[in-house]
């Protein structure tokens, strides 16, 4: 009895596995045939050699630590607002952080386009609609990490005794709260760095030279180099999660998981 | 009198400029013609065939990969959890988990035509072995082909989402049943499952959604030919496909009142499985 379900387990596990290598060491295998007859790494050399590679990755990765100090900015100091004073308007912001859901983001740029194209105010052309849109795509899971963090946390005892050794509130917050609760903070700051990094949707149609917009250009006119891409991306991925994860196995976070599709 | 909600308010103002006021625009919007007047028009200008097809393309891979992610996946964290295997299996799996389920767009999509295209290393394979795939009627640029690239970020999320449930499960509830005489499979048909149930429907939901909003995978692999309602949005943008902007907003209308129902019976569920692993 006890054999035979874990033969079962096996087999499971193991066709599971098949289907989710397979395509990586599909890809891996392809991206080693650029030069003809022979393996090797020329796609890989050929992307490190792309100057559009090193731009669109870098405007993304800006990006990214902009919307996530943006995030951050403008969360920390809501969430724990709501904890400390209003119960009543915490559901009110636990109602707006799931909005996004509702909103997919081809649904979401349309909007943005409709609103911010023509007068009173024009924002198409602006950064500032990207990283705003961004912060809207991943504000569910900053929200929840930030919520999480603060609800494992005594917000009222440190508050009340910051303020009794005369702590001001910028104070209070950077320097009392935000430490406690930096484990939850990491942990949405790289999901949402993960998300915004090859994210295509909004930065095709905002018309930013973004690494998803150059990744999904490459794959249509390139035939070797869209397989080292891909590597590339999931070897990134790998490092971001890694982090995540080894910081909360540090803190004994539980770690969540989301993102743009 | 207190002032201390005035903390909230930039908050508030963030998600009425870009939350509340885009989406309601496209809500008024798919409400008005060209002139600016009240129209249902283009509300029922949504049954062309065209769009009907869309949306059923949509609700299809959405169905088809919510439920066979939740199958496959659930017997993958029922394997990893129950199926007593040694301990690397899970210390590699939930974290590979992680990072495939977040593996998406279009890096997943070349990873599929390079798998499953018409050169692909699988098809490739398959077709040395005298078994021509695409001869059999499998065609990555299609319904299956797209399913099958949805499941690979699918899979991962029931795994994530599903290895706490069957953790929940405790062996001495199976003990109990089976000192009563009762089965391998009348324990999991009589205790098990209607315990999972609220989580697996749950789930089903939440993957539901998660495909159904997607849109650089498809567009990716398929480069808008397969017409789903995100990749007809995305034309839309571009240019007026619909000969109809107003049409196009009500499109996007659409959308968001099937993601607005999802949302809906997703936190029912949830609710009900609080109650009922409490």
């Amino acid at each position: 009895m006890k054999k035979r379900s874990s033969l079962v387990a096996w087999l499971f596990i193991i066709v599971g596995t098949s289907y989710f290598l397979l395509p990586l060491i599909a890809t891996f295998l392809f991206s080693l045939r650029a030069k003809k007859d022979t393996l090797g790494f020329t796609a890989y050399q050929r992307v490190f050699a792309d100057s559009s590679f090193y731009e669109t990755f870098l405007f993304s990765a800006l990006m990214a630590l902009l919307t996530i100090i943006a995030s951050l900015l403008l969360l920390v100091p809501t969430v724990y607002w709501a904890y400390l004073r209003h119960p009543r308007l915490h559901r009110l912001i636990e109602l707006v952080s799931l909005m996004p859901f509702v909103i997919p983001p081809i649904v979401l740029v349309f909007g943005l386009i409709k609103s911010y194209s023509r007068p009173p105010v024009i924002l198409v052309q602006s950064r500032g609609l990207l990283i705003a849109g961004y912060m809207v795509l991943t504000l569910p899971y900053m929200y929840r990490a930030i919520d999480a963090g603060l609800r494992a946390t005594n917000v009222k005892t440190l508050t009340e005794a910051a303020q009794s050794l005369g702590a001001g509130w910028p104070r209070i917050i950077w320097q009392v709260i935000v430490p406690n609760v930096r484990g939850a903070l990491v942990n949405g700051a790289f999901l949402t760095f993960a998300t915004v990094l090859g994210e295509l949707t909004l930065a095709q149609y905002l018309a930013w030279p973004a690494f998803g917009p150059y990744l999904a250009r490459i794959s249509q006119n390139k035939a070797y180099e869209p397989a080292a891409l891909t590597i590339i991306s999931f070897a990134l991925t790998w490092v971001i999660f890694g982090i995540v994860l080894l910081v909360n196995s540090k803190d004994q976070q539980q770690t969540q998981f989301g993102g743009t599709h | 009198m207190n002032w201390s909600w005035l903390g909230t308010v930039p908050f508030f103002l963030f998600a009425c400029a870009f939350l509340v006021l885009p989406s309601a625009s496209l809500v008024i919007g798919s409400f008005q013609d060209n002139a600016g007047n009240f129209t249902l028009q283009n509300i029922t200008d949504l049954g062309q065939p065209s769009i009907v097809n869309a949306y059923l393309l949509s609700v299809q891979v959405s169905g088809v990969t919510a439920l066979l992610g939740t199958l496959v996946g659930g017997l993958l964290a029922w394997a990893m959890v129950l199926g007593r295997l040694p301990r690397f299996v899970r210390a590699f799996l939930i974290p590979f988990s992680g990072v495939a389920s977040n593996f998406a767009g279009v890096p997943l999509a070349f990873a599929f035509i390079a798998t499953l295209g018409r050169v692909g290393f699988v098809t490739v394979l398959l077709k040395n072995l005298g078994f021509d795939l695409y001869d059999k009627g499998f065609n990555l640029y299609s319904f299956w082909g797209l399913s099958a690239t949805y499941l690979y970020f699918q899979i991962p999320l029931v795994v994530l989402i599903l290895t706490p449930a069957f953790e929940a499960l405790r062996p001495q509830w199976r003990e109990a049943a089976e000192s009563l005489g009762a089965s391998g499979g009348y324990y999991w048909r009589s205790v098990a499952l209607p315990i999972l149930t609220p989580a697996l429907l749950s789930t089903v939901v939440l993957l539901f959604g998660n495909a159904f909003g997607a849109y650089a995978t498809a567009y990716a692999l398929t480069g808008g030919s397969l017409n789903i309602v995100p990749i007809m949005i995305g034309a839309q943008i571009q240019g007026d496909i619909l000969h109809n902007p107003n049409l196009g907003y009500a499109l996007a209308f659409g959308m968001m009142v099937i993601m607005t129902l999802v949302l809906a019976l997703y936190s029912w569920l949830q609710r009900r499985s609080a109650r009922w692993l409490q």
